[in-house]
């Protein structure tokens, strides 16, 4: 089976690849070998992170960025990443519809993703998925995560290229993702900039980044787009592909690449720590006793935590 | 409810302190211990938006109204009672069944079946295809043919939609909106070859577009052309078609996509008043066009929530059209038709729905509609057939001929409840203003979504009170009954698509291709500048372009809308 | 871990009428789903697209235009012919009884008509759905 799925991926198959995540997904035990043995075929695909505030068209953007790659003749990978409701685990998967019309393009694949359990960031299905995508021969791979929180600043370790998108007018939209992402951005993003504000937001834009910058040759763009319209997109696409060859030139794409196979590699050491640990039978009623004495001060919490990952760990 | 109004009040100061000290009576001494030795069935009693509903009303709920400026009479501003002197005394409302399905011609046959019958209006339905623009043998036509409506692809289904009715003895309603402006001109082309003048046709385009995007979805082109398309209708209309109305601004799919009433109402007027500025911006002067703006709304479960509704739209109408600036009486009027609720309508035990209907249809009309359509009871199941669309019309004629309501104008006018609540249903709609207005007006709203997801939420709301049992809708979550269905049901002929895909390549060769093109070039031309395009329209029309073409030229110009992606 | 059940819920053909679609993805959302919504307008083949490449469990069309015995169909045929054969397809809208036998002869699971309580459709789906 494991053979079938790996040719199947390598092939482009979408069923094959669709499945794959799916086990990913879910932890599925047979993925694993799947993903140990597509690794040695991945490292091709340009992975652009997407990221912005709600209502900025992000999904138009991408939908846009796509066609116009298609054009280019690229085959395409989309991660669209909505957030899992935290109270009953469901979550609506909504960014497709703007890309529906590319379902007849058999050379997109979109896929969309709930955070699951992960609060907020990216969850760890993504670098598999992204992994997935790059080996079954999508040239670029676009990320998207939606809202402000932690998986802004997680995709940047995951991206070759950052693209933050903003609109005109969304009032304090800078003051409230200023935290940690100005400094993510390779490439800004002023959407919908037929909307009135649109050089105030520039001007914001430019302070911030001022303020914010580590010293670099590379000044980061901002580039204005109507993707309604299709207006500013060739723009972007040109900046996404002078950003890359600026990587290439500075060695900076294989430190990039580096910083994600780290990140991920960690990633992986913590997922299978904490499942090895929680996986362990008897945990929670081990854990409920040892709470009871904690209240009774008959144990304090640090050693009541040694005393279980003594355990877990021999 | 807002302060003292200056002005006389409908009861006195000292009337109203003894009223309430027998009010506190009567609570602490009657209320209070029958309801401790017969508890109320429910821990609050609310009307279907929502709002919270006292055991009863007393003059202490209406004291601050001032009855020669909020209440009047009828005919009178603020035309609370209603728009005409007499009311149903003179006439009764206009009788008009939404009706088609199909080919033209099966059409054609239920509309003399219903004109037979005692119906004094015609209302066309559209199906899928043509309400998108498209022709019946477009690829995303697909099924859809003559499902929901007649097709009409060109200006040739027009013709034998109306043969042998006498366009300038009846009026017709056509719910159609994207392709509103061909669609009337088809309408306008054909009663021209009838020998009938453009000024002695009448009826109704419904020509719609905001609510489409808001709630019925049927939308073609983007927001800006689409207002200009309905603008050239307006002008075009009082000019030369004066006894057309050239919208019908509607509540009714709001309300039917999930909306409480309160939202029907305020969501309605806000498009309203949206068309009234854009019309204003573009030159035209108000008292012109407004007397040819018309209003459609919903008759849902919640009775006199429901009268409640139709009383306050009118006063809310006549006061922001008077600050727009209107000074004749007609602009100030809100003339409306009614439609009873679709979504009300269940597939269990579906002869039940013919009581649903009767009562809302009653409060329609203690409501003061202009026109009615009842709802046949099989609708929840297919199209409606012959028998229940006239057992649908005899609820109105019953209503009409024997109940007596139609004696006296606005009956429930000076209820203490009916009046509590229009004031109330008023003072949310205003709400509703402000913060539409803090989102930058209609189209930005839209554009957000905000409208969009306000009803998702009451449609889910609504739907989890049901699943809950806390909102009982009878055969469905109570009194439900385990038998089969056995409504005999309208099934559409499914040689209709093939016939008239057949007439339609068969015009296509046979019409004179110069006049087609250059017709249609013409209108191309005039789409990227700003002209009216009726006239260009009409030319396409006459030269019998089909409705795909002259739609594609003009998608072509103008783009077409994509929905924002909400929840 | 527990799977997640992916449903796709999908509006084909012109019908704009979202209003239990909309419904219906909220409540299998709430019942811990993920739900991938269609949006509307869109062809057979776009919707069996779509289920490859999200890999749900459960397709569900809602139709209210009379179209379904075209378009539902025309669904089930691609699916076939893409050899998705695990794919649940449910259908809700206004679907007359008499064609409900032919549409579950051709692999419609069900038909949940107006007045389906949501929690219905759920525990169908959760019983249905292989874990």
């Amino acid at each position: 089976m494991t053979n079938n799925f790996v040719n199947g991926v390598l092939k482009g198959d979408p069923l094959s690849i669709a499945r794959v995540i799916t086990m990913i997904e879910n932890n599925h035990e047979k993925a694993i070998p799947i993903i140990k043995t597509l690794h040695r075929h991945t490292g091709k695909a340009h992975i652009i992170g997407i990221t912005g505030v709600m209502g900025s068209g992000k999904s138009s953007l991408i939908y846009e960025l796509a066609k116009k790659y298609r054009e280019k003749n690229k085959k395409i990978g989309i991660i669209a990443i909505d957030p899992t409701s935290p109270f009953s685990g469901g979550a609506l998967l909504g960014d497709r519809i703007r890309m529906m019309n590319l379902a007849d393009d058999e050379n997109v694949f979109i896929r969309s993703m709930g955070t699951r359990g992960m609060l907020g960031g990216l969850t760890s299905a993504v670098y598999d998925t992204i992994n997935i995508l790059d080996a079954a021969g999508k040239d670029i791979i676009m990320v998207e995560t939606v809202g402000v929180g932690q998986a802004e600043v997680d995709i940047v370790k995951i991206a070759d290229t950052t693209l933050v998108v903003l609109v005109p007018g969304l009032g304090d939209s800078i003051q409230t993702i200023k935290a940690g992402i100005m400094e993510i951005g390779d490439i800004f993003v002023v959407n919908k900039a037929d909307r009135p504000g649109v050089e105030q937001t520039i001007a914001e834009l430019k302070t911030m980044l001022d303020l914010t910058r580590i010293v670099t040759e590379r000044e980061t763009p901002i580039i204005t787009t109507i993707a309604r319209e299709r207006k500013g997109i060739d723009e972007l696409i040109n900046e996404i592909e002078k950003h890359k060859k600026y990587l290439k030139k500075n060695n900076m794409f294989e430190e990039k690449r580096r910083k994600r196979y780290e990140t991920e590699l960690v990633e992986i050491i913590k997922r299978k720590l904490t499942s090895l640990i929680f996986d362990e039978t008897n945990l929670k009623e081990k854990i409920q006793s040892l709470t009871d004495q904690i209240l009774k001060k008959e144990i304090d919490p640090h050693t009541a935590a040694e005393e279980i990952l003594t355990r877990v760990i021999k | 409810m807002g302060g003292v109004k200056p002005g006389m009040t409908m009861f006195d100061g000292k009337m109203l302190d003894n009223i309430k000290k027998q009010k506190s009576y009567w609570e602490e001494n009657c209320y209070s211990e029958a309801v401790k030795k017969k508890p109320e069935r429910k821990d609050s009693f609310e009307t279907l938006s929502g709002i919270s509903v006292k055991p009863v009303y007393t003059p202490l709920d209406v004291g601050d109204i001032n009855y020669e400026q909020d209440i009047s009479f009828p005919g009178m501003y603020p035309f609370l009672r209603g728009i005409h002197a007499t009311m149903y005394r003179s006439r009764v409302w206009t009788m008009r069944q939404f009706a088609g399905f199909g080919t033209a011609e099966e059409t054609n046959k239920r509309y003399k079946y219903l004109l037979e019958h005692g119906e004094t209006g015609l209302s066309v339905a559209f199906d899928y295809p043509t309400l998108y623009g498209y022709d019946t043998d477009h690829p995303m036509a697909r099924g859809e043919f003559g499902k929901c409506g007649v097709a009409v692809s060109s200006l040739k289904d027009m013709e034998i939609l109306f043969d042998g009715i006498p366009l300038d003895k009846i009026t017709t309603s056509m719910t159609i909106n994207g392709p509103a402006a061909i669609i009337w001109a088809m309408y306008i082309a054909n009663a021209e070859k009838q020998g009938i003048p453009k000024d002695r046709i009448g009826g109704t385009i419904q020509n719609d577009i905001l609510k489409e995007y808001i709630a019925q979805k049927s939308f073609i082109f983007p927001p800006e052309p689409s207002l200009r398309l309905i603008i050239d209708t307006f002008e075009y209309g009082f000019k030369h078609v004066p006894r057309w109305n050239t919208i019908s601004i509607s509540g009714y799919h709001i309300r039917e996509a999930g909306s409480t009433a309160v939202q029907e109402l305020a969501f309605t007027l806000a498009d309203g008043l949206e068309y009234v500025k854009a019309a204003m911006q573009r030159g035209l002067k108000i008292d012109d066009f407004a007397y040819r703006l018309s209003f459609f709304f919903n008759a849902h479960n919640d009775f006199f929530e429901e009268i409640a509704k139709y009383r306050a739209a009118r006063r809310i109408w006549a006061r922001e059209m008077k600050k727009l600036g209107a000074k004749k009486n007609r602009s100030l009027w809100m003339r409306f038709h009614t439609q009873t609720a679709g979504c009300t309508l269940t597939a269990q035990q579906p002869e039940i729905n013919i009581v649903r209907v009767a009562i809302q249809a009653l409060a329609a009309v203690l409501g003061g509609t202009q026109s009615l359509h009842t709802n046949s009871m099989d609708e929840a199941l297919a199209l409606p057939s012959e028998k229940a669309v006239r057992i649908a019309l005899r609820t109105q004629q019953i209503i009409a001929e024997e109940t007596g309501v139609t004696n006296t104008i606005d009956p429930l006018g000076g209820s203490y409840y009916v009046e509590w609540l229009t004031e109330k249903m008023e003072e949310e709609t205003y709400k509703y203003f402000d913060q539409i207005e803090k989102l930058g007006g209609v189209i930005p709203a839209i554009e957000k979504g905000f409208f969009q997801r306000e009803i998702a939420k009451s449609a889910y709301r609504y739907q989890k009170e049901v699943d809950e049992q806390k909102r009982i809708i009878v055969g469905v979550n109570k009194y439900q009954l385990d038998e089969p269905i056995t409504i005999p049901i309208l099934k559409v002929d499914e040689k209709g698509e093939q016939h008239q895909i057949n007439r339609l390549k068969k015009l296509r060769i046979e019409r004179n291709q110069t006049k087609v093109k250059k017709a249609l070039d013409r209108l191309r031309k005039a789409a990227m500048g700003d002209k009216n395009l009726m006239p260009y329209i009409l030319e396409c029309v006459h030269a019998y372009a089909t409705l795909g073409e002259t739609c594609d030229v003009l998608r072509d110009v103008f783009g077409e809308y994509k929905e924002p992606i909400l929840y | 871990m527990e799977k997640k059940i992916r449903v796709l819920v999908a509006k084909p053909g012109l019908d704009g009428h979202d209003r239990g679609a909309k419904v219906v993805a909220r409540a299998l959302r709430d019942a811990g789903m993920e739900v991938i919504y269609s949006g509307l307008h869109q062809t057979a083949e776009q919707i069996v697209r779509t289920a490859i490449q999200e890999d749900v469990d459960v397709i569900g069309l809602s139709l209210l235009s009379g179209a379904h015995m075209t378009l539902f169909l025309d669904v089930i045929k691609l699916l076939k012919k893409h050899k998705m054969n695990n794919v649940i397809v449910v259908g809700g809208g206004i679907i007359p009884e008499e064609d409900v036998p032919r549409l579950k002869k051709e692999g419609v699971a069900e038909i949940f008509g107006p007045g389906t309580p949501t929690d219905e459709i759920v525990d169908f789906i959760k019983k249905n759905v292989k874990q």
